[in-house]
């Protein structure tokens, strides 16, 4: 099946060449190695490393006047200095009564684009593709699959903080406490 | 003196060789068509990109925090940078549609079929390669668009199950979308996605080298394993003609063409974008794909939703693994489109899907129109003599945002169903019942409405018709058969 090699004067040297290639390919796969997986783990680091979140402030409580809705907006608290205006996230707060409030992700549960709260008709609209939630976050009417995300949120000195520093989404609708 | 140099540098590089096997080749007289110039037409736009995309990079700065404010300086400050802008913008639209000519020319020709099969499906990740071009360059044009064009890819990837949160990780380079999102997409469509159309396109050529150009099909002219390539030889050999230069005219013909029509549109249309800064806290934005993914914007819109996230991740799956494996379950037999109305059938389903996705994608029917309650006014003949408490009704149509789906005098969102002869429809008890409890796409706006508002909105709305048109009655009440 396989072509005869033509008798030649340098066949003796074949087999030695045959293990020089044999240890040449053999440390290459090593070298490979070395190289790729260190290349390897800094292009995939991001893969299983998300960003940690970490408690913001939106500003002092007498900002959100009960029963109304209004935009706040945070640092995000991972920001590189070379992330201009991005660094910037916006979500919404509604402030139920003198104590409870809900703090809305921005991103609406469909595909994630920015929700706009209507004050007369009490209602979250996306202008994407039509998604429609209640005041209270609830699903109101389109495609997305659940209410709007919420913010774990607490109260401390006077001032409002979230628990920020991503984006929700259905894989990662909300984040507790980084134990760390 | 010329001649000794061309010699001088023919006995080093072996240029006449070189000539024969490549640009001089023998391809069958009868590919010389105008169908066959679609791909030298998409290579001419690819290297035009190339050659634009680099003068770019001379003054872009792939930074989250300076890319918007350099295409602005590209845009109105530096010397003819609107117009590369422009050139490469469209050259990117025209690549895509000729590489879709392309695509749909092979594939209505059989060219997929034995003996290259390779030939299809590198070009089928060349096409892939080309849309994730597409997709990466638009999100380089960091405005509100891109910004939130990397929240919906997020929102996507978020729905892969067991690995969603990671691929979202992976896509915007940590858990937001940042600085460091942009350089990722930036390193794709620089580095990483040209490099592998540079391969890929190699190996394209050289197959169209090894395997022969697919000749002209014939009606009835069948593709046999065995008997194919010795057929291709004979038809070489008989009609055979050098592609250079018996073949390239009309190549060259229809790539000039080409340069002056991304010339001509680049000149009268300009550049796009960029617009809105990508700033996040701006959400008085409708943000909106460029039109090659306008289709996919639609679907993603108009999909049932509980299907949505396994259409959305599988359909392309199995679409695209159709697509590439084509030649596998498909590659003998017929290869004139005459023969093959299945093909032909396909050809159309898809330009009609795709032409009816765009089309709804770009006027977007599903969308409120966030301005439509404080900026369409009602039309004056619904406010002629109606009554004190219609009128409160027509206010309350106003005020409390039902423009914003519904329609009047033509203005207005399409969302809900158009309200200029809502009477004809609904009787008083079912409007109340509808906007209290809403249903279909409705929202309930039972919690927002007081009874007094109720009664005005639905007084109102009562009067909805043309005056010859009856009213909607209650079959139980009345009995509508008698």
């Amino acid at each position: 099946m396989s072509e005869q090699l033509p008798d030649c004067p340098c066949k003796k040297d074949l087999s030695r060449r045959n293990v020089l290639v044999k240890i040449g390919a053999g440390m290459n796969a090593l070298a490979a190695g070395l190289v790729g997986v260190p290349l390897l783990g800094y292009a995939m680091s991001t893969f299983t490393r998300g960003s940690k979140t970490s408690w913001v402030s939106l500003g002092a409580l007498h900002n959100f006047p009960e029963g109304e809705t209004r935009l706040a907006t945070y640092r995000n608290p991972n920001s590189k200095p070379w992330d201009g205006e991005t660094a910037d996230i916006p979500c919404w707060v509604r402030r139920v009564d003198a104590e409870s409030f809900q703090v809305f992700a921005i991103n609406c549960t469909h595909l994630g684009c920015p929700v706009r709260w209507f004050q007369e008709s009490r209602l979250f609209m996306c202008p994407c593709h039509g998604g429609v939630f209640y005041e209270d976050g609830s699903h109101a009417s389109g495609p997305p699959p659940r209410g709007l995300f919420e913010y774990e949120h607490k109260i401390e000195n006077d001032e409002l903080k979230i628990l920020g520093g991503y984006v929700p989404t259905l894989a990662e609708p909300l984040k507790k406490e980084d134990k760390a | 003196m010329m001649r000794s140099i061309a010699l001088w540098l023919d006995e080093r590089l072996h240029l006449a060789k070189l000539f024969q096997a490549t640009a001089g080749h023998h391809v069958p007289s009868n590919t010389n068509s105008w169908f066959y110039v679609f791909g030298s037409g998409t290579l001419v736009c690819f290297i035009l990109q190339i050659v634009t995309g680099t003068l770019l990079a001379f003054v872009y700065q792939p930074s989250a925090g300076e890319a918007w404010n350099s295409l602005q300086y590209l845009n109105n400050q530096a010397f003819l940078g609107w117009f590369l802008r422009a050139i490469h913008n469209w050259g990117s639209i025209f690549m895509v549609a000729i590489m879709s000519a392309h695509l749909v020319q092979t594939f209505l020709f059989g060219a997929f079929k034995y003996p290259r099969e390779l030939t299809w499906v590198s070009g089928c990740v060349l096409f892939l390669c080309t849309l994730g071009m597409a997709f990466t360059g638009q999100i380089l044009r960091f405005d509100q668009d891109a910004y939130w064009g990397l929240g919906i890819g997020a929102s996507i990837m978020g729905r892969v199950p067991f690995v969603g949160a990671q691929l979202v990780h992976l896509m915007l380079a940590g858990s937001i979308i940042a600085g460091e999102t942009l350089s990722r997409f930036f390193s794709l469509h620089v580095f990483v996605i040209p490099g592998t159309i540079i391969a890929l396109l190699s190996l394209h050529l050289r197959l169209v080298l090894t395997k022969g150009i697919n000749e002209y099909p014939q009606p009835g002219h069948v593709v046999n394993k065995e008997t194919y390539a010795t057929e291709y030889e004979q038809l070489i050999e008989k009609t055979g003609v050098p592609f250079v230069p018996n073949v390239i005219g009309k190549d060259m013909i229809f790539s000039a063409f080409l340069i002056c029509a991304i010339l001509a549109c680049s000149l009268f249309f300009g550049p796009m974008g960029p617009s809105g800064p990508p700033n996040p806290t701006l959400i008085h934005t409708s943000p909106k794909p460029d039109f090659y993914f306008l289709p996919v914007f639609a679907a993603l819109s108009l999909l049932p939703a509980e299907m949505e996230t396994f259409l959305v991740l599988v359909l392309p799956v199995i679409l695209i693994a159709a697509l590439i494996l084509l030649p596998f379950y498909s590659g003998t037999g017929e290869k004139s489109f005459r023969r093959r109305p299945v093909a032909v059938v396909i050809v159309l389903l898809a330009f009609l899907t795709v032409g009816v996705l765009a089309y709804e994608g770009t006027f977007e029917p599903w969308s409120p129109h966030m301005e439509a309650w404080s900026s369409a006014p009602t039309p004056r003949d619904q406010l002629k003599a109606r009554t004190p408490l219609e009128l409160q009704g027509a206010i309350l149509i106003q005020g409390k945002q039902c423009r914003n789906c519904h329609a009047l005098g033509g203005e207005g969102g399409l969302r809900g169903p158009a309200l200029d002869t809502v009477a004809t429809r609904l009787t008083r008890d079912q409007l109340i019942r509808q906007i209290i409890q809403g249903s279909g796409n409705m929202p309930a706006y039972g919690k927002n409405l007081r009874p007094a508002e109720v009664t005005a909105l639905v007084a109102f709305m009562g009067t909805l018709k043309h005056s010859y048109q009856p009213a909607a009655r209650d079959s139980s009440e009345h009995g509508s058969i008698k």
